[in-house]
Parts: C-alpha cells; sequence; structure tokens
C-alpha cells in the first residue's frame, strides 16, 4: 500500500478532477491518494467524483487557499 | 458498464471545443465513459495541428477578440485543448470521425490527426453510441 501526492495548486477546471482520475486509474487498490489544491470549485467536487467512483474519503482539509483531500482506492 | 455520455463535436470555434472538451474529461473523471462524435466545422479540428486553430463563436473580431481570451485563458492557467484532449485519451475517451464531413470537405485520413481517432464513422455509429447514453449533447 503506497501514498501517492497529486499537487493541482493553481490549477483550474478540470484539471484537478482530471489528474485525481489519472493517479486513481494508476492506483492500487488501498492506496492513498493524497490531493493538494487551490481551484474552489474542486473541493466540493473532488469529494462528488469520489461518492461517484465508491472511493472512499478519508479526510478534507482547508488551510488558507490551499485544500488537501484524501481519498482512499 | 459504466454510464456514458456521447457528444456531437458540431462546432470548430475555439470556446465550444473548450466547452466540448472539458465536459468529457469531467464525465471521465467522475467514472462515466465518454464518446466525442466530430463532424462538420469540428471535424476540421482533428486535421494536424488544428486543434486550437478555431475562432471564437462571439466576439472574434477578425481575431482580436480570440487573442485576447487566449491571452485571459493562458493567465488564468487554463490547460490547452491540446493537454485537455490527450487527457481525453488517456482516460480512454473515445474519438470518432464523421465520413460524410470527411466526403463533403474533402478532407482524407492523411489530412487527420490519425493516432486521436478510434473509429470512422455515419449516423448509425452515433445512434449505437447515444441509445444507452445517459447524456447526449450536441455543441
Amino acid at each position: 500500500m503506497s501514498e501517492i501526492k497529486v499537487d493541482v495548486r493553481g490549477e483550474t477546471c478540470p484539471i484537478p478532477l482530471v489528474e485525481m482520475r489519472k493517479a486513481l486509474r494508476k492506483a492500487s487498490d488501498g492506496d492513498i491518494i493524497e490531493i493538494m489544491g487551490t481551484h474552489p470549485a474542486s473541493l466540493k467536487e473532488i469529494p462528488m467524483a469520489a461518492n461517484a467512483l465508491k472511493v472512499k474519503i478519508i479526510s478534507e482539509e482547508q488551510q488558507g487557499e490551499v485544500w488537501t483531500i484524501k481519498l482512499q482506492k | 458498464m459504466a454510464e456514458k455520455a456521447t457528444i456531437i463535436v458540431h462546432s470548430g470555434d475555439l470556446d465550444k471545443m473548450y466547452s466540448a472538451l472539458i465536459v468529457a474529461n469531467g464525465a471521465l473523471s467522475m467514472g462515466m465513459e465518454v464518446s466525442l462524435y466530430f463532424t462538420f466545422w469540428g471535424l476540421l479540428r482533428l486535421k494536424k495541428g488544428g486543434l486550437s486553430k478555431g475562432p471564437l463563436s462571439k466576439l472574434n473580431l477578425f481575431g482580436l477578440g480570440r487573442a485576447m481570451i487566449k491571452n485571459r485563458m493562458h493567465k488564468a492557467n487554463v490547460a490547452s485543448l491540446e493537454r485537455l484532449m490527450a487527457d481525453f485519451k488517456e482516460l480512454g475517451g473515445k474519438v470518432i470521425a464523421c465520413e460524410m464531413t470527411m466526403e463533403i470537405m474533402g478532407v482524407k485520413k492523411s489530412d487527420l490527426n490519425e493516432d486521436l481517432i478510434d473509429l470512422y464513422g455515419a449516423v448509425g455509429t452515433y445512434i449505437q453510441e447515444a441509445r444507452d447514453s445517459a447524456i447526449t449533447l450536441l455543441i
């Protein structure tokens, strides 16, 4: 089980979602994917996508304009 | 089987290419299958080096408006159409080229960016793709 980091700070629609999906496709079952970004809508939409993909949401945090979402495949 | 989205890319305008590829990438990212059916002016964007060659659908102003929008997109760090297309293909999206348009417009396979294209087809292909799609759009 490994931890994959995806840095999409400064990226805008639809790149945070796309990079999340690419990382999930490459990950193995049980891997943790940590996505860090600044695009405001993606903070809501990445969890929406995770639910649609039936991927577990471990945590969501926001510090200033940077948010971090952890998912488990 | 995953839910599916099928989009007819009829316009070759720069802004509408963005709409089509952003929706398509969003759908793939959220677990759907996606087919893009390129026809008429949209098909011309599949020509080699042609992806971002389209004008703006409004306020093109002989290319001035287009240059302004491109500049603002660059400042806002919006991804290029080339990157969005590469992501679309990486996430398993399907590109279909309309054969009738190729005939009408005198476009040969060798004029097109063939490595992007999964399938050459006509209306029957579109209907087969669209009939079990949850989302269908004409852009």
